[in-house]
Protein backbone atom coordinates (compact mmCIF):
# COMPACT_ATOMS: atom_id res chain seq x y z
CA UNK A 1 0.00 0.00 0.00
CA UNK A 2 0.89 3.97 -0.68
CA UNK A 3 1.75 5.33 2.08
CA UNK A 4 0.58 8.30 0.66
CA UNK A 5 -2.62 7.03 1.40
CA UNK A 6 -2.23 6.93 4.92
CA UNK A 7 -2.26 10.60 5.43
CA UNK A 8 -5.95 11.29 4.78
CA UNK A 9 -6.45 9.02 7.62
CA UNK A 10 -4.43 11.05 9.80
CA UNK A 11 -5.88 13.95 9.04
CA UNK A 12 -9.39 12.54 9.16
CA UNK A 13 -9.10 10.88 12.63
CA UNK A 14 -7.79 14.28 14.15
CA UNK A 15 -10.38 16.20 12.22
CA UNK A 16 -13.10 13.77 13.84
CA UNK A 17 -11.30 13.62 17.28
CA UNK A 18 -11.53 17.47 17.18
CA UNK A 19 -14.53 18.39 15.98
CA UNK A 20 -16.78 15.76 17.49
CA UNK A 21 -14.79 15.33 21.25
CA UNK A 22 -13.29 18.34 21.61
CA UNK A 23 -9.75 16.77 21.75
CA UNK A 24 -6.52 16.73 20.19
CA UNK A 25 -4.89 13.76 18.96
CA UNK A 26 -1.37 13.09 18.51
CA UNK A 27 -0.33 10.60 15.71
CA UNK A 28 3.06 8.89 15.84
CA UNK A 29 4.73 7.29 12.83
CA UNK A 30 3.27 4.57 10.94
CA UNK A 31 4.15 1.01 10.95
CA UNK A 32 3.71 -2.11 9.05
CA UNK A 33 1.41 -4.36 11.14
CA UNK A 34 2.97 -7.55 12.29
CA UNK A 35 2.15 -10.77 14.42
CA UNK A 36 3.69 -8.87 17.51
CA UNK A 37 1.65 -5.54 17.38
CA UNK A 38 -0.43 -5.53 20.77
CA UNK A 39 -3.86 -6.45 20.20
CA UNK A 40 -7.45 -4.56 20.72
CA UNK A 41 -10.40 -5.08 23.11
CA UNK A 42 -12.64 -3.32 20.56
CA UNK A 43 -12.02 -2.88 17.11
CA UNK A 44 -14.69 -0.07 14.70
CA UNK A 45 -14.38 -1.71 11.67
CA UNK A 46 -15.26 -0.54 7.89
CA UNK A 47 -15.07 -2.04 4.76
CA UNK A 48 -14.58 0.01 1.70
CA UNK A 49 -15.42 -1.32 -1.81
CA UNK A 50 -14.94 0.03 -5.78
CA UNK A 51 -11.94 1.65 -6.67
CA UNK A 52 -10.34 1.32 -3.42
CA UNK A 53 -11.23 -2.13 -1.39
CA UNK A 54 -10.30 -3.10 2.00
CA UNK A 55 -10.67 -2.12 5.96
CA UNK A 56 -10.14 0.64 7.86
CA UNK A 57 -10.08 -0.64 11.73
CA UNK A 58 -10.05 1.64 15.06
CA UNK A 59 -8.38 -0.82 17.58
CA UNK A 60 -8.39 0.39 21.63
CA UNK A 61 -8.22 -1.36 24.91
CA UNK A 62 -11.26 -1.78 27.05
CA UNK A 63 -10.86 1.45 29.02
CA UNK A 64 -9.86 3.66 26.33
CA UNK A 65 -13.05 2.72 23.93
CA UNK A 66 -15.27 3.22 27.14
CA UNK A 67 -13.53 6.89 27.43
CA UNK A 68 -13.40 7.92 24.12
CA UNK A 69 -17.37 6.53 23.84
CA UNK A 70 -18.26 8.40 27.09
CA UNK A 71 -16.63 11.50 25.59
CA UNK A 72 -18.12 11.30 22.43
CA UNK A 73 -22.15 10.79 23.78
CA UNK A 74 -21.26 12.74 27.11
CA UNK A 75 -22.82 9.65 28.82
CA UNK A 76 -22.05 6.68 31.19
CA UNK A 77 -21.30 4.04 29.27
CA UNK A 78 -20.48 0.01 29.84
CA UNK A 79 -19.04 -1.47 27.40
CA UNK A 80 -22.73 -4.13 26.82
CA UNK A 81 -24.42 -0.87 26.42
CA UNK A 82 -25.87 -0.51 22.64
CA UNK A 83 -24.58 2.67 22.51
CA UNK A 84 -21.27 2.28 23.19
CA UNK A 85 -20.76 0.29 20.24
CA UNK A 86 -23.15 2.61 18.04
CA UNK A 87 -20.82 5.67 19.09
CA UNK A 88 -17.43 3.60 18.69
CA UNK A 89 -19.11 2.66 14.92
CA UNK A 90 -20.22 5.58 14.22
CA UNK A 91 -16.50 7.16 15.16
CA UNK A 92 -15.27 4.59 12.47
CA UNK A 93 -17.30 5.40 9.95
CA UNK A 94 -16.63 9.46 10.49
CA UNK A 95 -12.79 8.25 10.12
CA UNK A 96 -13.15 6.30 7.18
CA UNK A 97 -15.62 9.15 5.71
CA UNK A 98 -13.60 11.86 5.83
CA UNK A 99 -10.31 9.76 4.64
CA UNK A 100 -12.48 8.45 1.21
CA UNK A 101 -13.38 12.10 0.55
CA UNK A 102 -9.81 12.90 0.06
CA UNK A 103 -9.77 10.40 -3.01
CA UNK A 104 -11.01 12.56 -5.27
CA UNK A 105 -11.56 11.07 -8.65
CA UNK A 106 -12.49 7.42 -7.28
CA UNK A 107 -15.31 5.85 -7.02
CA UNK A 108 -15.96 4.44 -3.66
CA UNK A 109 -18.14 3.43 -1.08
CA UNK A 110 -18.04 2.34 2.26
CA UNK A 111 -19.76 -0.16 4.62
CA UNK A 112 -21.99 0.05 7.55
CA UNK A 113 -19.94 -0.03 10.61
CA UNK A 114 -18.63 -3.27 12.79
CA UNK A 115 -17.79 -3.06 15.84
CA UNK A 116 -15.82 -6.24 17.51
CA UNK A 117 -15.83 -6.93 21.23
CA UNK A 118 -13.31 -9.11 22.98
CA UNK A 119 -9.93 -9.27 24.21
CA UNK A 120 -6.72 -8.98 23.08
CA UNK A 121 -8.78 -9.98 19.62
CA UNK A 122 -7.30 -9.83 15.81
CA UNK A 123 -9.11 -8.85 12.81
CA UNK A 124 -7.21 -11.03 9.90
CA UNK A 125 -7.07 -9.18 6.66
CA UNK A 126 -5.74 -10.23 3.00
CA UNK A 127 -2.33 -11.67 3.05
CA UNK A 128 -1.56 -9.70 -0.19
CA UNK A 129 -2.84 -6.65 1.34
CA UNK A 130 -0.86 -5.83 4.37
CA UNK A 131 -2.21 -2.95 7.34
CA UNK A 132 -0.25 -0.14 8.34
CA UNK A 133 -0.92 0.99 11.64
CA UNK A 134 -1.25 4.33 12.78
CA UNK A 135 -1.04 4.96 16.09
CA UNK A 136 -2.83 7.66 17.88
CA UNK A 137 -2.68 9.40 21.43
CA UNK A 138 -5.85 11.32 23.06
CA UNK A 139 -6.43 12.62 26.12
CA UNK A 140 -8.29 9.10 26.82
CA UNK A 141 -5.30 6.72 26.07
CA UNK A 142 -3.63 5.25 23.67
CA UNK A 143 -5.86 4.17 20.09
CA UNK A 144 -4.78 3.06 16.03
CA UNK A 145 -6.19 3.26 13.12
CA UNK A 146 -5.09 0.14 10.97
CA UNK A 147 -5.89 0.82 7.48
CA UNK A 148 -5.29 -2.26 4.76
CA UNK A 149 -6.13 -0.94 1.41
CA UNK A 150 -5.98 -1.65 -2.29
CA UNK A 151 -6.25 1.02 -4.95
CA UNK A 152 -6.92 -0.05 -8.34
CA UNK A 153 -7.64 3.71 -10.01
CA UNK A 154 -4.64 6.51 -8.54
CA UNK A 155 -6.19 9.28 -6.96
CA UNK A 156 -5.39 12.64 -6.70
CA UNK A 157 -4.62 12.92 -2.93
CA UNK A 158 -5.66 15.59 -0.80
CA UNK A 159 -8.25 16.89 -3.65
CA UNK A 160 -11.13 17.34 -0.78
CA UNK A 161 -10.11 19.53 1.90
CA UNK B 1 -42.94 22.59 14.70
CA UNK B 2 -41.90 18.44 14.58
CA UNK B 3 -38.45 17.48 13.17
CA UNK B 4 -37.59 14.08 11.99
CA UNK B 5 -33.91 12.55 12.84
CA UNK B 6 -33.44 9.54 10.15
CA UNK B 7 -29.88 8.42 11.31
CA UNK B 8 -29.01 4.78 12.06
CA UNK B 9 -26.59 6.07 14.86
CA UNK B 10 -28.49 7.07 18.21
CA UNK B 11 -25.59 8.90 19.35
CA UNK B 12 -25.70 10.75 16.12
CA UNK B 13 -29.22 11.27 17.06
CA UNK B 14 -28.65 12.36 20.76
CA UNK B 15 -26.08 15.05 19.70
CA UNK B 16 -28.49 16.58 17.15
CA UNK B 17 -31.60 16.37 19.48
CA UNK B 18 -29.11 18.50 21.98
CA UNK B 19 -28.36 20.66 19.29
CA UNK B 20 -31.60 21.65 18.16
CA UNK B 21 -32.93 21.63 21.99
CA UNK B 22 -30.59 24.98 22.24
CA UNK B 23 -32.15 26.57 19.38
CA UNK B 24 -35.35 25.90 21.02
CA UNK B 25 -36.90 22.96 18.72
CA UNK B 26 -37.99 19.77 21.29
CA UNK B 27 -40.61 18.29 19.58
CA UNK B 28 -38.66 16.01 17.57
CA UNK B 29 -39.08 12.25 16.02
CA UNK B 30 -36.87 9.41 14.93
CA UNK B 31 -35.85 6.43 12.80
CA UNK B 32 -32.94 4.62 12.06
CA UNK B 33 -33.26 4.01 8.67
CA UNK B 34 -35.62 4.82 5.65
CA UNK B 35 -37.99 2.43 5.54
CA UNK B 36 -38.75 3.89 9.28
CA UNK B 37 -38.44 7.58 8.46
CA UNK B 38 -41.04 7.07 5.69
CA UNK B 39 -43.36 5.54 8.16
CA UNK B 40 -42.70 8.59 10.78
CA UNK B 41 -42.78 11.31 7.78
CA UNK B 42 -46.47 10.08 7.20
CA UNK B 43 -47.25 9.63 11.10
CA UNK B 44 -45.44 12.51 12.57
CA UNK B 45 -46.01 15.04 9.43
CA UNK B 46 -42.17 16.94 10.48
CA UNK B 47 -41.64 20.47 9.21
CA UNK B 48 -37.82 19.27 9.07
CA UNK B 49 -35.75 15.95 7.99
CA UNK B 50 -32.30 16.12 9.24
CA UNK B 51 -31.32 12.99 7.09
CA UNK B 52 -28.23 10.27 6.89
CA UNK B 53 -27.13 8.77 3.57
CA UNK B 54 -25.67 5.37 4.50
CA UNK B 55 -28.14 3.15 6.51
CA UNK B 56 -29.64 -0.59 6.79
CA UNK B 57 -32.54 -1.58 4.73
CA UNK B 58 -33.34 2.01 2.89
CA UNK B 59 -29.98 4.38 2.64
CA UNK B 60 -30.94 8.17 2.66
CA UNK B 61 -30.77 9.16 -0.83
CA UNK B 62 -33.46 6.35 -1.85
CA UNK B 63 -35.31 8.16 0.75
CA UNK B 64 -35.33 11.61 -0.62
CA UNK B 65 -35.96 10.31 -3.70
CA UNK B 66 -39.08 8.08 -2.87
CA UNK B 67 -40.73 11.33 -0.72
CA UNK B 68 -40.03 13.80 -3.72
CA UNK B 69 -41.57 11.48 -5.89
CA UNK B 70 -44.51 11.55 -3.69
CA UNK B 71 -44.63 15.24 -3.77
CA UNK B 72 -43.37 15.74 -0.46
CA UNK B 73 -42.05 19.10 0.25
CA UNK B 74 -41.06 18.84 3.20
CA UNK B 75 -37.08 20.48 3.46
CA UNK B 76 -34.26 17.93 4.07
CA UNK B 77 -30.93 18.44 4.86
CA UNK B 78 -28.43 15.52 4.61
CA UNK B 79 -26.13 15.41 7.11
CA UNK B 80 -23.43 12.48 6.00
CA UNK B 81 -19.80 11.66 5.82
CA UNK B 82 -20.35 11.49 2.59
CA UNK B 83 -18.10 14.53 1.62
CA UNK B 84 -17.52 14.34 -2.30
CA UNK B 85 -18.35 16.86 -4.56
CA UNK B 86 -19.76 14.30 -7.13
CA UNK B 87 -21.91 12.91 -3.39
CA UNK B 88 -22.83 16.75 -2.39
CA UNK B 89 -24.50 17.24 -6.14
CA UNK B 90 -26.26 13.87 -6.42
CA UNK B 91 -28.13 14.80 -3.19
CA UNK B 92 -28.92 18.45 -4.11
CA UNK B 93 -30.27 16.83 -7.43
CA UNK B 94 -32.76 14.08 -5.38
CA UNK B 95 -34.09 17.00 -3.63
CA UNK B 96 -31.77 17.37 -0.43
CA UNK B 97 -32.01 21.49 0.48
CA UNK B 98 -29.29 21.87 2.05
CA UNK B 99 -25.91 19.51 3.05
CA UNK B 100 -23.40 18.88 6.48
CA UNK B 101 -20.56 16.80 6.41
CA UNK B 102 -20.03 14.97 9.09
CA UNK B 103 -17.69 15.48 11.49
CA UNK B 104 -19.99 18.57 12.03
CA UNK B 105 -19.29 21.31 14.68
CA UNK B 106 -22.38 22.45 16.79
CA UNK B 107 -22.33 25.64 15.08
CA UNK B 108 -21.83 24.34 11.97
CA UNK B 109 -25.34 22.26 12.25
CA UNK B 110 -27.35 25.16 13.67
CA UNK B 111 -26.14 27.51 11.03
CA UNK B 112 -27.71 24.99 8.57
CA UNK B 113 -30.93 24.21 10.22
CA UNK B 114 -31.46 28.09 10.64
CA UNK B 115 -30.43 28.70 6.93
CA UNK B 116 -33.09 25.79 5.65
CA UNK B 117 -35.88 27.21 7.76
CA UNK B 118 -34.83 30.70 6.87
CA UNK B 119 -35.09 30.00 2.96
CA UNK B 120 -38.59 28.33 3.79
CA UNK B 121 -39.88 30.44 6.01
CA UNK B 122 -40.25 28.61 8.79
CA UNK B 123 -39.10 28.66 12.78
CA UNK B 124 -39.77 27.37 15.89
Amino acid sequence: MDVRYVNPFVKSVTNVFNTMLQTEVTVGKPFLKTPKCDRPDVSGVIGLSGDVTGVVILGFTKDVAIAVAETFTGAKLTWDDPDFADALGELANMVAGGAKSNFEGMNASISLPSVIVGANHEVVGSRANPSLVIPCDAPMGHFTVEVALKIDKPAVVGAAS
Amino acid sequence: MKILLVDDSRTIRNIQKNILGRLGYEDIAEAADGVEGIEKLNSENPGLILLDWNMPNMDGITFLKTIRAEGNTTPVIMCTTEAEKSRVVQAIQSGANNYVVKPFSTDTMAEKIEQTLSRVGTSA
